[in-house]
């Protein structure tokens, strides 16, 4: 079947899924892992790619009032060096004097080489269902592409590496909010799941592994690149918290965690999720 | 003032001998700080009654600080605390209507950012983590199954409070329980609480059939 098609047939089963039935579920499941199947055989049949393409432009593209591509970003390996960089983030960054993880990276370099303004830059950071991706999103998935099939390999060298690790374990537990719910209520055991979907055990290295391999992701019902910034604010939303901050101090801690979680774990993104 | 209120709980935990782990509490501690200011720095573009919703309560931090199991004397001190939040129906009648609480088992809606203005009452969502209607597959698994509940107890009027407490406030029962405190925060109001404890628990309602 024309990839186009099977897309649509895909779409049009998760539809008519709803949710609601553990058949239907099952099916769609079934679907999914198909669809990845197909994907191992035929990787240039992946979507998500289509976004990694478009984030490759915008990358080397010059823009902004500085009319500056960027090229010359240092995401920790050297500026302009992509290949890997991903695997070794978050990471120390010596000019930002802070922690900071793949999306916190490109919004400095964008403000820093390309002159544009934090607030522009982050004001739509998330793309809405059956919309391109956004810059951001298609920029991470670029970089975190040209890191495929390597390994997680967190840097904790540094001591702010390091602090930002121990943030990210307490942030990981503390329980806040109106639902008195923490990141550990959902992700703290094996086997567990939300109405019918299943949740990864995060503390767990076998599942971190799996589960953090798999963003940036290419999310079939929403025809569109998630990434782990956004997939992070949609936790804190169902958990009753507050908008978060793009790049937050917060988010880079709990990523530092989970990739730490994750060690060793092949980078597989853009992957395929429900 | 909170940092030094965290500091003053967690220094009288240890003091009262936490039998596990002081080493771990002492590091806890000294992170504390530091993860109070990610946090105040990592959520700048929203109001302060928002804001309001990531400062912990004394039994959060609790929970926090010993990972969800507090030893003894902690233990009965947030159960004393929590049990002291249940407030009751002035007439004592604890069961409402299953079939509205039927509904509101099946709704997650209310009080995430995109909640506002309110456009339905909120919801207990018990399917999100119980099963209860043996005709309802899509339930998850974070909390126990609620099958048969009411009729494995007999309907028993004291099983009836204890659900409605459970509810209300778990941690009355079981300091530092997964479950939100639904009564305690207001999140459900005391008739929505009548209306869940009836599908629990009542004869007529499909949970027991």
């Amino acid at each position: 079947m024309p990839r186009g098609l099977w897309i649509a047939a895909l779409a049009v089963a998760l539809v008519s899924a709803g949710g609601l039935h553990t058949r239907a579920q099952d099916d769609t499941e079934r679907e999914v892992e198909r669809y990845r199947q197909m994907l191992k055989e035929d990787p240039w049949s992946n979507p998500g790619l289509l976004e990694a393409d478009r984030g490759e432009a915008l990358w080397k593209e010059k823009r902004g009032p500085k009319d500056a591509s960027l090229e010359a970003c240092d995401l920790g390996n050297g500026p302009g060096k992509v290949e890997g960089a991903f695997a070794q983030l978050p990471r120390f960054f010596a000019d930002a004097d802070k922690v900071m993880d793949l999306e916190s990276r490109l919004v400095w370099c964008m403000e820093k080489l390309q002159g544009f303004e934090h607030a522009q830059i982050v004001k739509r950071p998330y793309s809405k269902a059956n919309q391109a991706g956004s810059e951001l999103e298609a920029l991470a998935t670029y970089v975190a592409n040209k890191s495929n099939g390597r390994r997680f390999a967190p840097q904790l060298g540094h001591p702010k590496e390091r602090e930002a690790l121990a943030i990210g374990e307490a942030l990981f537990f503390r329980r806040q909010g109106p639902m008195d719910f923490a990141c550990a209520t959902c992700h703290g055991d094996s086997g567990k799941r939300i109405r019918l979907q299943g949740l990864p055990y995060l503390s767990k290295p076998e599942e971190a592994r799996e589960a953090v391999g798999q963003w940036p992701a290419y999310r079939v019902s929403q025809g569109t690149v998630m990434t782990m910034q956004h997939r992070i604010t949609d936790c804190f939303w169902q958990m009753r918290l507050p908008l978060i901050d793009y790049g937050s101090d917060v988010a880079v801690a709990l990523t530092m965690y989970l990739v730490n979680q994750a060690k060793g774990g092949e980078i597989g993104a853009p992957q395929i999720k429900r | 003032m909170r940092i030094g209120a965290f500091f003053t709980t967690a220094g009288a935990a240890v003091a009262l001998g936490a039998a596990c782990c002081a080493a771990s509490l002492a590091h806890a501690q000294d992170r504390a700080p530091a993860v109070e200011a990610a946090i105040k720095g990592s959520w700048t573009r929203t109001t302060p009654e928002w804001r309001e919703r990531l400062v912990q309560d004394e039994t959060q931090k609790l929970c926090t600080l010993y990972r969800n199991a507090p030893p003894g004397d902690v233990a009965n001190a947030i159960r004393a605390r929590e049990k002291g939040t249940i407030q009751y129906p002035s007439d004592g009648q604890l069961m409402g209507d299953w079939k509205r609480g039927e509904k509101l088992a099946q709704s997650g809606y209310g009080w995430r950012f995109t909640d506002y203005p309110p456009r339905q009452d909120n919801g207990g969502n018990c399917y999100a983590c119980h099963q209860l209607d043996k005709k309802e597959l899509s339930f998850g698994t974070l909390g126990p199954s609620l099958l048969q509940y009411g009729k494995a107890r007999n309907h028993a009027k004291d099983e009836v409070k204890a659900v409605y407490d459970r509810i209300y406030n778990p941690h009355a029962a079981l300091p530092c329980a997964n479950m939100p405190r639904f009564g305690a925060s207001r999140f459900l109001s005391l008739e929505q609480i009548k209306d869940l404890v009836a599908y629990v628990m009542s004869p007529d309602s499909p949970v027991n059939k």
